[in-house]
């Protein structure tokens, strides 16, 4: 079986972003593997183990799990964190045409290379913790022609039957789907908790392959190229009016009615 | 130029989301609505709708196919816009409504002008963002509660979707409807009353203060893994976005993966022991002390005021 997990690097989710003009300032903070890109892989990983000989993921396992990034070429930094945790190899695909682009060129990139690579599952974090737009996973099943297990806090992958199953819950309820492979899946944190590199992995991962690919090398023909233009242009981006300094009293026995009296001066009630 | 929107129908009922984006898109242009369940038609009358467009054959709850139903549309009608609730779902419909249509997408806008500029809120509220989609067609995902409700009456006209639509490759084995008791769905609540740590897993005080004031009940992080409460009522960076009138964070410290699900509510109240927990920062008003002496308290003062 072969694993895809898409992962993004991202500005540290833990300090405060901040904007460099109008795109989001990716050099001024902290880079590191989208957090919610770490269940996938931890997923990917589990899979694999729950279906190898040995127990562990690797070359033994006959199993093959790839991260499949597009960014700066200092996002290798994150590809070598997925490929310390145990992923087997990492491609990287950086370009300066794709500085800029929005998740219709994102998942345009993605797809071409998921395509060409024979892969049963595709495995991606629900959103990552810069953008939230949460979409990628959806357009790279539509752009692919796959079915979509997405948000799916539980899965169950039968490698020998070809089918993935999952629940999800949404808006709608909470669903359990199925599909044959090939499948889009996305999973929220609540699937399960990423391990931390091992030193051995960590070393191991140095000698991993990361593989960085312009358009070009991927297969954009030179005239594609424009499809990968945004369709966003932003037009302003504003901060936010500094919030008036709030109200905070301690409790002496009254603050119950306080707060109540706080909403109908506010005529919440 | 017409405007389409997406009509939100859940157990039977269109959700009142409907009639924020009928709002919206009718500062555009004429708004047809896209329905798939045909009972539901009476209750698309309440807004201002100009024309529905009822699709049969295809299923609501199935991303790839409501993203054919619309793409279809979108060539036969040329829309200058398409409009849906940034929901889990809403916005996957949105994803793939944008590849088969080349156009682009903004997702969790909280307000739309007239000419098509969206307003977005990002990191927790910090900035605020104005954006355009350039493309012939928008594909636009619109928070809940991000505007009053045009209440204009209409009887609009009534069309049937032709298109022939393929089946989606996932199988929905079960569906069990999230249990909604008697409060209101969270993202949709114009009051949230949440819980955190602070509660020792103990919600009934808070509860009961949310039923009093007709709230939805959500939980932190620390609370939802804990198991204390369900991971769908879960507020944050990972969880659910809400935007209510009035959020009240009870036992919550505050930390910036809260506050991204949370910062951008009108007004905001904490309750809290710790004097120098971050939700204080941004609360317009705040209560230093426990829960368990100060909201049974409210509840109280709140149950006395009404008749």
């Amino acid at each position: 079986m072969k694993i895809a997990v898409c992962v993004k690097q991202v500005p540290d989710s833990w300090v405060e972003k901040k904007m460099d003009g109008q795109v989001i300032d990716r050099l001024g903070v902290d880079a590191v593997l989208n957090d919610l890109d770490e269940y996938a892989i931890e997923e990917a990983l589990r899979i694999v183990e729950a279906n190898s000989p040995t127990g562990s993921a690797g070359s033994e396992s006959g199993h093959e799990i790839s991260l499949i990034c597009m960014g700066p070429e200092r996002a290798t930094e994150a590809l070598r964190k997925g490929l310390s945790m145990g992923a087997d190899n990492a491609i990287l695909i950086s370009d300066p045409s794709l500085a800029g682009s929005d998740s219709l060129a994102t998942s345009l990139v993605l797809a071409k290379v998921i395509a060409s690579g024979n892969f049963d599952l595709v495995m991606c974090g629900t959103e990552s913790t810069d953008a939230r737009m949460s979409v990628i996973p959806a357009m790279l099943a539509e752009r692919l022609g796959w079915a979509q297990l997405t948000h799916v806090h539980k899965l169950d992958i039968d490698v020998s039957k070809s089918y993935a199953q999952g629940v999800r819950s949404t808006e709608i309820g909470i669903e359990n789907i199925s599909a044959d492979f090939p499948v889009v899946v996305s999973v929220p944190d609540k699937i399960n908790v990423p391990r931390y590199p091992t030193f051995k992995g960590i070393m191991g991962s140095k000698k991993k392959p990361l593989i960085i690919k312009t358009l070009d090398e991927i297969g954009f023909a030179a005239e594609t190229v424009g499809m990968l233009a945004p369709w966003t242009a932003v037009n302003d981006v504003i901060p936010r009016p500094p919030k008036s300094k709030g109200i905070k009293i301690v409790d002496t026995g009254n603050g119950g009615n306080e707060l109540v009296a706080f909403l109908e001066e506010q005529r919440v009630i | 130029m017409s405007v389409v929107i997406l009509v939100d129908e859940f157990d039977g009922k269109v959700a009142r989301s409907t009639g924020e984006l009928a709002t919206f898109a009718a500062r555009i242009g004429d708004v047809t609505a896209v329905l798939f369940d045909e009972n539901l038609l009476p209750q698309l009358s309440e807004f201002c709708i100009d024309k529905v467009i009822v699709v049969s054959d295809a299923n609501r709850n199935s991303p790839a196919e409501v993203a054919q139903v619309l793409s279809q549309i979108v060539k036969e009608k040329s829309p200058k816009a398409i409009l849906v609730t940034s929901t889990i779902t809403g916005k996957e419909i949105a994803a793939r409504t944008a590849i088969r249509t080349n156009s682009g997408i903004i997702t969790d806008a909280i307000d739309l002008a007239s000419d098509l500029t969206t307003t977005q809120s990002i990191f927790g509220g910090a900035l605020i963002v104005k954006a355009r989609v350039q493309s012939s067609c928008a594909i636009i995902a619109i928070r809940s509660n991000s505007v009053d409700i045009d209440v204009t009456k209409s009887s609009p006209g009534i069309e049937r979707f032709s298109g022939s639509i393929s089946e989606s490759l996932e199988r929905v084995l079960s569906v069990e409807m999230a249990a909604k008791g008697n409060r209101p769905e969270l993202t949709e609540a114009t009051i949230v009353v949440s819980g955190g740590a602070g509660t020792k897993g103990d919600f009934g005080p808070l509860e009961e203060f949310a039923d009093s004031l007709g709230a939805a009940v959500g939980a932190s992080r620390a609370a939802t893994d804990a198991g204390w409460y369900p991971h769908s009522s879960q507020v944050g960076q990972t969880g659910k976005t809400v935007r209510p009138q009035l959020y009240v964070a009870v036992g919550i410290s505050g930390a910036i993966q809260h506050r991204a699900g949370m910062q951008t509510s009108k007004l905001i109240i904490a309750v809290n022991t710790d004097a120098d927990a971050p939700i204080f920062d941004i609360a317009d008003f705040g209560v230093v002390g426990d829960l368990f002496s100060v909201i049974p308290q409210a509840t109280a003062a709140i149950k006395a005021k009404k008749p």
